[in-house]
């Protein structure tokens, strides 16, 4: 298979160097589609009024922080498997994004709730294990900074992210199963009215807008990773002689 | 099923141990670049190198702690699984620790590792081999109150039990066991030794002593890299 | 000589005997406890203080100090055992004797098992059983108090476990114990949610039976994965 030739971290440096543009160019696009769809186009809210349009970046953001936990749980099992450096990397890439969009949907969770609800934070079961789900992000973030030998990171991260993976519906039932017992504490962010179709394709695209987003960001930022761990490594010295011999000829 | 057929296989057929371009890096640092060997029954294999050279994560590697990042351990042609079940019961590893507990006495730490190594010996037996090592008069005092040669000694002390243990492990990986001991004590692990080889076993040994095992002994320089290839 | 030892030498099979493995860590550490008993006591006087704390800080109003309890007692008893986690493996990993375990002859998962039942032993169940004495300086019902110990007889295994895992991957690791407890404390919560809550249903008088059965799924389900995780853990940070 031609594919598994990408699986070595330096034939994926320049693969990822070519996707990177077109992913950056289709998240701006959809980003740019999504949100005048949302904030021009979309009617107003009969009860909420202008106040539900933060729901076209807290809910793409809500999905993207699940999503990204589970592709690292995916990428964690290929690392431990399959023995690829590259899965490993790719967990670390993802992670800081998707601890972002787990910030951003707590935080955007928050401001809608103020005007709705009358409060910041409920003891909600979503926001909960939302929160909770930062909470993985932070641990697998300081872990595989903590250790200093980077294949122990990479294997401790990728067992640790696994665990948790095995854990987030555990927790998010529980969650759920404490709220129902402490009922009156908490108010249902889960009731939402009947969407217009334009509130729900703004959503959608506003959701492939950060799932490009995603992509891009974790594609550059696999790429410094990649060139930071090979460097001093004999077959990276070729990435990085290629990178100084482009300079070179974009200098002279 | 796997214990017993190795431990048939070591009184029948020779065994070999191998390695091919092993690699080991740390971080950016590479600390075993390039190495191969190959040693049979009968033989070891001296391993000398000044401090960092490497010798202690050979060791670890040919015990199957660490994973090489390339080449490769064969144990009769067969490709080392690290720490399965076969490999375990054929390797004996004494580490760069002496792998003791504080709180246990001699004698207690040398049954705690009889126990993990799976071997239940009648006490008088494990009395016959402290007596043995020169520990019989020490052998319930705390080993945090041992000096370190003493803690040493019980190593050999598990050594003299291997060679007496029908289930007697064909491979020895030893780092630095003669560290600390005594003229006495080198003499009588250079003896366990040549009973080992005697035996059809292969031992790896990390140590700068010279030991009087020359002629079954192969020596491997990791300072220059000086490759034993058969 | 050596003819009257082989005599002497009982031979195990340990291939076919893994349950050797779990006997032989769980004695060892059970022994090892034995002499330091320091350790597990500091535990649990730990765990005391703790809960004895919150009446200063919250004041002695009864109704109150009664509705927080079930979650007071148990918040401090995840504490007291996130506290000796640390020193599951980190002794065993200093003097060496971690790598003669994952080099023994029977399957390290055994061992680890073993290890995560001594460490319960030394800790869970000794807060378990102390529970209803502290239960009580807050005013909880003879049954409650019953609800409270069950509730953490099921709970702490789960915490030991799950505990284990955390302890395997930081050894060694710099900052490790504040590491430790930022691993593991969010995987505590559904053991902390089903257990308090156990004792809150039983404090309302509805059936508590179903957050137990939860936790006795939990320690089931965990009991078969934790060990081969934790071992896999082990042999990463032994790397």
């Amino acid at each position: 298979m031609s594919l598994f030739k990408y699986s070595s971290p330096t034939a994926f440096y320049p693969l990822a160097g070519k996707l990177v543009p077109w992913f950056a160019a289709l998240a701006a696009i959809f980003a740019v589609i999504g949100l005048y769809l949302g904030l021009f186009v979309a009617p107003e809210d009969f009860q909420q009024g202008e106040v539900y349009r933060i729901i076209f970046i807290h809910v793409p953001a809500a999905w993207m922080a699940m999503v990204i936990y589970l592709a690292m749980a995916m990428y964690g099992v290929m690392a431990l498997t399959f023995n690829t450096r590259l899965s490993a990397m790719m967990m670390e890439a993802l992670a800081p994004t998707g601890a972002i969009f787990t910030a951003l949907a707590l935080w955007t969770g928050a401001l809608w709730g103020k005007p709705t609800w009358g409060t910041y934070w409920a003891w909600d079961a979503r926001m909960t294990s939302t929160l909770i789900l930062l909470f993985l992000y932070i641990g697998y973030l300081a872990l595989i900074n903590a250790i200093e030998d980077k294949k122990r990171a990479d294997k401790a991260g990728a067992l640790l992210v696994i665990v948790g993976s095995v854990n987030v519906p555990i927790i998010y039932f529980s969650v759920k199963w404490w709220n129902t017992l402490h009922q009156g504490a908490s108010v249902s962010v889960t009731a939402s009215p009947k969407m217009a179709a334009i509130m729900l394709w703004a959503m959608l695209i506003m959701a492939i807008a950060c799932w490009t987003y995603a992509i891009t960001i974790s594609l550059v930022r696999v790429r410094a990773i990649i060139l930071e761990r090979e460097r001093g490594r004999s077959h990276s010295t070729r990435v990085a002689n290629t990178l100084s011999a482009t300079n070179i000829v974009a200098g002279s | 099923m796997a214990a017993s057929s190795v431990s048939n296989s070591t009184q029948t057929a020779a065994d070999t141990l191998r390695g091919s371009g092993l690699r080991l890096e740390r971080g950016s640092r590479t600390i075993i670049d390039n190495i191969s060997f190959g040693i049979a029954s009968g033989q070891a294999l001296i391993l000398r190198g000044a401090n960092g050279s490497g010798k202690t994560s050979l060791l670890r590697m040919l015990a199957g702690l660490t994973l090489p990042d390339a080449g490769v351990v064969l144990w009769n042609g067969e490709p080392l699984r690290a720490l399965s079940a076969t490999w375990r019961s054929v390797a004996l590893y004494l580490g760069h620790n002496n792998a003791l507990k504080d709180d246990f006495t001699a004698h207690e730490n040398l049954a705690d590792a009889l126990s993990i190594d799976g071997i239940s010996l009648e006490p008088s037996a494990q009395l016959e081999a402290l007596e043995k090592v020169g520990l019989i008069d020490r052998r319930h005092v705390l080993a945090r109150r041992l000096s370190q040669g003493q803690k040493r000694r019980i190593g050999l002390a598990r050594l003299w039990l291997a060679l007496s243990h029908a289930h007697h492990k064909p491979l020895w990986l030893l780092d630095e066991p003669t560290n600390a001991l005594d003229s006495e004590g080198v003499l009588l692990f250079t003896e366990l030794i040549g009973r080992h080889l005697g035996r059809g076993g292969i031992a790896c040994i990390a140590t700068h002593l010279a030991l009087d095992i020359a002629s079954r002994a192969k020596e491997m320089n990791l300072d220059s890299r000086i490759e034993v290839v058969r | 000589m050596t003819a009257t030892l082989n005599s002497l030498t009982q031979i195990d099979s340990p291939v076919f005997q893994p349950e050797r493995g779990f006997i032989v860590a769980m004695a060892r550490d059970a022994r090892l406890a034995a002499r330091s008993k320091g350790e597990a006591i500091q535990a649990l006087a730990f765990f005391v203080v703790v809960v004895s704390l919150f009446p200063l800080a919250i004041g002695p109003e009864s109704a109150l100090l009664k509705r927080i309890a079930p979650g007071v007692v148990w918040v401090a008893a995840l504490l007291s055992v996130l506290l000796t986690l640390p020193r599951m493996f980190a002794n065993d990993h200093a003097d060496g004797t971690l790598e003669q375990l994952a080099l023994s002859v029977y399957p390290l998962p055994t061992i680890v098992a073993g290890k995560i039942v001594a460490h319960w032993l030394m800790t869970g169940l000794p807060l378990a059983v102390l529970s209803p004495l502290l239960g009580l300086q807050f005013g909880l019902a003879s049954g409650e108090l019953a609800v409270l110990c069950v509730s953490l007889i099921l709970g702490t295994p789960v915490l030991s476990m799950i505990g284990a895992i955390g302890a395997a991957l930081t050894l060694g690791v710099r900052g490790g114990s504040i590491l430790l407890a930022l691993l593991v404390l969010p995987l505590y919560i559904p053991v902390l949610i089903f257990g308090a809550g156990a004792v809150e249903q039983a404090m309302v008088s509805i059936d508590f039976s179903a957050n137990l059965s939860l936790l006795g799924a939990i320690v089931l389900l965990a009991g078969l994965a934790v060990p081969f995780a934790v071992a896999a853990a082990l042999k990463i940070s032994l790397d």
